[in-house]
């Protein structure tokens, strides 16, 4: 019974923190399926955002709550201004090339968050507690921290929001027109770059709720770039197009990661976690190509 | 009028597939090689040797490494760091290892540890490409420089994971200072880059490109895909293997395994994509511009009175800007606006 | 036609070869065969299964059922490989040419099995690497003369203009030396002087070095000039084979495609 419950304890704590990784992974398809990029940058977005969200409370000294709407005007601005200055001249380039201008992205929001805001290693404080839920310790004895409960519940919320936005509103069907064929979107009357502006823009946003979560969590510093690092494997195993791939592939990988860290780990020496989720998802990827949800894609000659 | 080929006329097919086959480039290739090795090691300071020379020379050697297999062989990768790590770790137990072994085999050696390496990790592009390609070379990346740091017999037991590259000795001579190093380097570069101009103008570097540009129509003609990624990824990861064996041995002379992480891998990625996808000469190209842009910056920023700690983030800022610019401006890099620039002087001073 | 050029027996026998791609029929039991040195053209309107046809015989696709026999070894499924080892060699319909690489690198790619030296041997540029780099270069340039490509040797293909590239694919297809070429709608978008240069090729290809030929073609008028066999294809069965005149007689092939005209 003790082994049980200390196996549900890792695999719920998991399953939380892998919520978290399918809401960053969200923001790689989202601007995956619209645009066709993969976007290595999504980690020195959520980087930025937090950072912006701190450097603006410490710099004026505003509270949270109006620090908060001013990171997302800026996240938004800074959206726009990649599809307008990095995206835009390259578009019809190969994926490959996108790719790499995600990675130059990636160094130069790195470079500009720190030299705007400074390099040193701030706290973030959202005012929720990062405790043990007293009614699961009591009759259960887990250890099943309140912070990250409530920020699968974020997490959870606007997943499904985003969802509905893919899928029930008008963008939402303009963005799956993009998706499916750029030419023929733009052919039919729907505004490209408008489409892709807010795609980014939306993704901005997805990074500075990520942000806040993981700073509140390990402070506001540049290991939160490596958020990006994290929702790679899920990408691999949920593929990159699908949203239901996201979720499941996220909640796949924080539970395997957390239960792998502490059931395998102790073997070999501890610290697997950078490497396992990508080994898991490639041997998966052995097996299907094309992801948990991806579609089999026949090419034709 | 100076630079032109007319009147220089090709007998024979062995004649025209020369790798410089006009005349003044082969004058050119022949002056730099003595400026290279006469001239530089006769009045460069030990600064410059172990400051930019040896680096750039080195980062150029595995700059080369991954242009074969991204610019030649169209795989993406982000894991050079961690090849050039399994060739300057293996490098090391050699020579640690088994008595009286060479430096140069170790080198030799250490790389093919890396080829095979290479091997392994580029099993999965046979299945996947682009992104997910991308993404499992990262595995690569953190897997390799993880391994290395908890498997204390790769270091040889040291406690805090450093190790201290051995004396580098050839037929009784030490390399000892920065002048030799950079000469043993320099020749150790210049002939892996004769091979491996070699290599792309034979049927391996065509099998490469075709692969990378049509894989299906490849394997029509009846090139085979997997021997074809395969040799790519071995070759490449050879390369990168003696460079970061050199890095080791001869630049930095006490590493630990994180030394080789993503952030070299990234920087080398952008030499190749500044210097230019599928191109020898872009490798050095690119490999000697982002050595300088940080000396360069920093020199700015003293003269401008800014802050130390602007420069990292200044050249962050440089670099990715940089490379977005190449990217959209002019793909093929470096290499391409110098053969633009050739082409010009072919036929200057007459515009048409 | 030369004396040169006598059609032999059958090398190529395809038996009720089916075709699909999930749920879409492509091919429905096709049969047909193919004789040594003949011009067999495969025509059809579009969606007809004619591309795929071609990419069963030479194994890009696998057929569900059926079988194929070329020198009268029997398989089920076709191997690429094999199928360039044994001679097959065949261009695309959308240009499949090495875009990064230029005219002659395209045309040596054609040569790489008969390419032995290993890449070590090639990185050291000595010996057998060298010698055969030059042999195979001859005869490259044979055929560079023989399509008449000398002016564009060295450009990168990228920048050729459209029949240019559709007669280099045709060279780097010869440079393997082919018993058998499959040709992918070869005169495809051209104007009226390219396809007669393009027929020519064809037939002097034909001529000369007694390759068999598999063609898709539209150009009715092509077709019906040089080919010496049709097959006629239908939303993937077969629905005419014979002779030109045959097949311009065959009621169900006026029905489905010549009527259209």
């Amino acid at each position: 019974m003790e082994i049980f419950l200390r196996f549900l304890e890792v695999l719920i704590s998991g399953l939380l923190s892998g919520v978290m990784y399918s809401l960053v992974a969200l923001g790689f398809v989202l601007i995956y399926k619209a645009s066709g990029v993969f976007n290595f940058a999504q980690g020195a977005m959520v980087f930025f955002a937090a950072l912006t969200t701190v450097g603006v409370t410490e710099k004026f000294g505003v509270p949270l709550w109006v620090a908060i709407p001013i990171a997302i005007v800026i996240m938004a601005l800074l959206g726009l201004a990649i599809e307008k200055f990095v995206l835009r001249p390259l578009v019809n380039q190969p994926d490959i090339t996108l790719f790499m201008a995600t990675i130059g992205l990636t160094f130069f929001i790195e470079g500009l968050a720190q030299l705007v805001w400074g390099s040193t290693v701030r706290p973030l404080e959202l005012g929720i507690p990062d405790v043990p839920i007293e009614w699961l310790l009591d009759k259960a004895g887990m250890f099943i921290s309140f912070f990250d409960l409530v920020a699968a519940g974020i997490c959870a919320v606007l997943v499904t929001a985003l969802v509905l936005l893919f899928n029930k509103t008008k963008i939402g069907r303009a963005l799956r027109a993009v998706a499916d064929d750029h030419q023929a979107a733009l052919s039919v009357g729907i505004p490209l770059h408008h489409v892709w502006g807010i795609v980014w823009a939306v993704a901005g946003f997805i990074a500075l709720v990520a942000g806040l979560l993981w700073g509140s969590r390990n402070g506001v510093q540049f290991a939160l770039t490596f958020v990006a690092l994290k929702a790679l494997p899920v990408l691999i195993l949920g593929g990159f197009t699908s949203v239901p791939g996201a979720i499941v592939g996220g909640l796949i990988i924080g539970a395997t990661e957390k239960l792998a860290e502490v059931y395998i780990g102790p073997l070999v020496g501890g610290g697997i976690e950078g490497w396992f989720p990508y080994v898991l998802a490639l041997l998966f990827l052995l097996v299907r190509p094309e992801g948990l949800f991806g579609e089999k894609i026949i090419r034709r000659i | 009028m100076i630079y032109r080929e007319a009147g220089q006329y090709k007998t024979t097919y062995l004649n025209d597939s020369q790798i410089f086959p006009i005349a003044q480039d082969r004058v050119a290739v022949a002056l730099l090689l003595v400026v290279a090795f006469v001239a530089i090691p006769l009045f460069a300071t030990p600064y410059i040797f172990s400051g930019i020379l040896i680096p750039f020379l080195i980062l150029a050697l595995a700059t080369l490494g991954l242009n074969i297999l991204t610019g030649y062989a169209g795989q993406i990768s982000l894991g050079t760091a961690a090849f050039m790590a399994v060739g300057a770790f293996a490098s090391y137990n050699f020579m640690l290892r088994v008595p009286g072994m060479p430096v140069l085999l170790a080198f030799v050696l250490g790389g093919i540890c890396a080829a095979l390496v290479g091997i392994l990790f580029g099993l999965p592009s046979l299945r996947i490409r682009g992104f997910y390609l991308a993404a499992s070379t990262l595995a690569t990346q953190f897997f390799v420089v993880w391994c290395l740091t908890k498997v204390p017999w790769f270091t040889n037991n040291s406690s805090s994971g450093v190790i201290t590259a051995q004396q580098v000795e050839i037929l009784g001579f030490k390399f000892e200072t920065p002048q030799q190093k950079y000469l043993l380097v320099l020749a150790v570069v210049a002939v892996m880059a004769l091979l491996a101009k070699n290599m792309v103008r034979s049927t391996v570097g065509r099998s490469w490109m075709a692969v990378r540009d049509m894989d299906v129509a490849a394997e029509v003609i009846g090139f085979r895909i997997m021997k074809s990624k395969l040799t790519a990824f071995a070759v490449s990861s050879f390369y990168c293997g003696v460079a970061g064996a050199l890095y080791a041995f001869c630049y930095l002379g006490t590493v630990e395994p994180e030394a080789y992480n993503l952030d070299l891998s990234f920087r080398i990625l952008f030499m190749v994509i500044i210097g230019g996808l599928g191109s020898i000469l872009g490798s050095f190209l690119g490999a000697g511009f982002i050595v300088l842009l940080p000396i360069f910056l920093s020199v700015v920023v003293h003269y401008t009175g800014l802050p130390n700690s602007v420069t990292s983030n200044l050249e962050l800022m440089v670099f990715g800007a940089l490379i977005i610019f190449f990217l959209i401006v002019e793909p093929h890099g470096l290499a391409r606006l110098w053969q633009i620039g050739k082409e010009k002087l072919r036929l200057w001073p007459f515009p048409h | 036609m030369t004396d040169a050029r006598k059609i032999g027996d059958v090398i190529l026998k395809v038996d009720n070869i089916s075709l699909r791609f999930g749920g879409v029929k492509a091919l429905t039991d096709i049969s047909f065969d193919v004789r040594e040195h003949e011009i067999r053209a495969i025509i059809g309107p579009n969606g007809a299964g004619k591309s795929s046809m071609l990419n069963v015989i030479n194994g890009v696709y696998t057929p569900q059922e059926g079988t194929i026999t070329f020198h009268g070894e029997v398989r089920q499924d076709m191997d690429t490989h094999q199928a360039a080892e044994n001679g097959i060699a065949r261009t695309f319909q959308n240009i499949a040419l090495f875009t990064g690489m230029t005219v002659l690198d395209n045309i040596m790619t054609g040569r790489n099995l008969k390419i032995k030296s290993t890449f070590i041997e090639q990185a050291f540029w000595f010996g057998r690497a060298r010698r055969e780099e030059i042999e195979n270069r001859k005869k490259v340039e044979e055929i560079i003369d023989f399509l008449q490509l000398q002016s564009v040797r060295k450009t990168p293909v990228a920048r050729l203009p459209y029949g240019i590239k559709k007669r280099v694919e045709l060279a780097r297809a010869l440079a393997a030396e082919p018993t058998m070429l499959l040709l992918d709608e070869p005169m495809a978008g051209m104007n009226v002087e390219e396809k007669q240069d393009m027929c020519r090729f064809v037939l002097d290809t034909n001529d000369q070095f007694g390759t068999t030929i598999v063609l898709i073609e539209h150009d009715m008028g092509v077709v019906m000039d040089i080919s010496d066999r049709v097959v006629v294809l239908d939303y993937g069965k077969k629905i005419g084979d014979g002779t030109p005149n045959e097949v311009r007689n065959n009621p169900d092939v006026i029905k489905a495609y010549l009527g259209a005209h």
